[in-house]
């Protein structure tokens, strides 16, 4: 278990101070796959700098499994980071190293002999499904690539903590998805706790049991994934969520055309097609931009209305009675 | 040319070649671990620590600001003490390492702090002790770094070598001061510089190409 307790970071320049981190109180259980989503500059990588004391806090607590780290010798320290696993957004291998003395790393100046380490580090690289790239080198490999070997290497000394800094943002979508895949694999079957950081929250979306929105070094909300993402009360969450929701319609939008917003309430029912069916009537779908996120519709549509006045009508009472969010063009 | 001149000149390109290699190595056997505690105590580094760095910072820099003449005039007496002669092949490479070795140390700092930041941190998060950074990161990670350095160090020292040649050291410099310099022999002036050049060259083209060899980087 990870408990940050009145957690504070300032930084101190010449010129002025910066707190990163104000009053952070978290607790993180074993096994969960924790997220902490924020806007770039909120904090969120200092804050978790923080957990492996990578920057010593200014003040509070960090304990993890009942010991402060705060309070342990250099040498306790570096014994209780073997068992926090980190990975970052540019992977940081060893650039002279190959993938397999890479992954090797961590059981080297842990003093695991030899064959040991070697036979480790095979399962490791089977893992996570690099065996055959074991001689290359860093340079050869893709991103997603040198982020597997990041992860093996992160895994070799059994670490019961992984922390993620922004570990898919340099990637493409493709690959950030069997990259998460692959966490939360681990997770599953290691049992390990995993904390991620991200400003994306697709992210969040797709690995994470619990969430942490963060701004300006202070956690505004945190909660079971599902319960921020449908009813956010931080106006941080409520960006991060639905960025384009806030926007309204878009300028010189005919008169009829409908935007609908989709906040997650509406049961799972299939909207449109209902709609047409019942109301006897067709729509233009414009535009759509909705995501599913934990079987819930988010995001918005733009719709254009039939000419017929009575067919308006009935649309619109339906989308009443249903308890759809709507907006008309030209109403503004 | 005389039979005599070619064992002349062959003799003392080897002299040379056992000057300046000698004396590099072992400017590199005292270089790397100064370069490793002045980027390890510096503002950033994994071991900070104000005096130590200020200190040894001074140090280098005097030794390095100190022309090579007369730095190798001023300790005449240290040489002494170390080789039990002041004249030859050996007893330059006294005075040569005191001046390249700070030199080298300076060299490899800079060489250190072109290490990724990131990489450094992320053996920081996995418990590395201090050694286990500086043997398995630091040195590994910058060695192409550290062989350009050496490079450009050879031919610094070898430079140095030839200069030794007016206060009694032994090598190409010297024949070219004795019998170029004294007698007005320029053609033996030439071919002393031209064999300089050419082992220059050597050094320099043999360095590049061992540091794209061991680069993995630029694949």
């Amino acid at each position: 278990m990870i408990e940050l307790k009145d957690l504070y970071k300032t930084f101190k320049t010449s010129k002025e101070e910066v707190s990163a981190v104000r009053d952070v109180n978290l607790t993180i259980n074993d096994g969960d796959i924790f997220g902490i989503i924020g806007f770039s500059g909120a904090g969120k990588s200092t804050l978790v700098r923080c957990i492996n004391l990578l920057e010593r806090p200014t003040s509070g607590q960090v304990i993890i499994n009942g010991v402060d780290l705060m309070r342990l010798s250099r040498k306790e320290l570096r014994a209780a980071r073997k068992k926090i696993g980190m990975i970052f957004q540019q992977f940081n291998l060893l650039a002279q190293r190959t993938v397999e003395a890479n992954v090797r790393y961590p059981l080297e100046i842990d003093g695991v002999k030899r064959a040991d380490a070697d036979a480790r580090v095979a399962e490791l690289l089977e893992l996570v499904d690099l065996s055959d790239k074991a001689k290359a080198y860093p340079s050869q490999l893709s991103g997603g690539q040198k982020q597997r070997v990041a992860i093996a290497r992160a895994l070799a000394s059994r670490p019961e903590i992984i922390l993620c800094d922004e570990a898919t943002s340099a990637l493409d979508p493709i690959t950030t998805r069997s990259i998460l895949a692959l966490l939360k694999r681990l997770n599953e079957q290691l049992g390990v706790t995993i904390v991620v950081i991200t400003h994306e929250m697709r992210v969040v979306e797709q690995i994470c049991d619990k969430v942490a929105v963060m701004s300006a070094g202070e956690i505004k909300e945190e909660g079971a994934v599902h319960d921020v993402f449908l009813n956010p009360q931080s106006e941080t969450a409520k960006r991060l969520i639905e960025p384009e929701a806030h926007e309204g319609l878009p300028e010189g939008v005919a008169e009829n055309t409908l935007r609908l917003a989709f906040t997650g309430d509406e049961s799972g029912a299939p909207v449109i097609s209902d709609m047409t069916v019942q109301c006897n009537t067709m729509v233009n779908i414009l535009s759509a931009n909705t995501e599913n996120i934990g079987g819930k519709s988010f995001g918005q549509m733009l719709i254009e209305l039939p000419p017929d006045a009575d067919e308006r009508q009935r649309i619109l009472d339906y989308l009443d009675t249903r308890g759809i969010h709507y907006e008309k063009g030209g109403d503004a | 040319m005389s039979q005599s001149m070619i064992d002349l000149l062959a003799s003392g390109t080897w002299e040379t070649l056992y000057m300046t290699i000698v004396s590099t190595a072992i400017a590199y056997v005292i270089g790397i671990p100064v370069g490793v505690i002045l980027y390890i105590t510096a503002e950033n580094g994994i071991r900070r620590n104000r005096v130590v760095n200020i200190t040894v910072g001074v140090i280098v820099n005097i030794l390095r600001s100190v022309p090579f003449l007369i730095l190798l005039v001023a300790i005449l007496p240290f040489t002494r003490a170390v080789v039990g002669t002041t004249i030859g092949s050996t007893a330059t490479i006294v005075p040569l390492v005191v001046a390249a070795a700070p030199y080298v140390a300076r060299m490899v700092e800079s060489s250190l702090k072109e290490i990724d930041a990131g990489v450094i941190e992320a053996s920081r998060a996995m418990g590395s002790s201090a050694w286990q950074m500086i043997t398995k990161v630091f040195l590994p990670e910058a060695k192409p770094a550290l062989l350009v350095g050496g490079t450009i160090s050879l031919a610094t020292i070898l430079s140095y070598s030839a200069m030794a040649g007016f206060v009694g050291g032994g090598g190409l410099g010297a024949i070219a001061i004795n019998y170029g310099y004294y007698r007005y022999q320029s053609d033996v002036m030439l071919i002393t510089v031209a064999l300089l050049v050419v082992i220059v060259q050597i050094f320099q083209e043999g360095g590049l190409k061992l540091v794209s060899k061991v680069d993995k980087r630029l694949r």
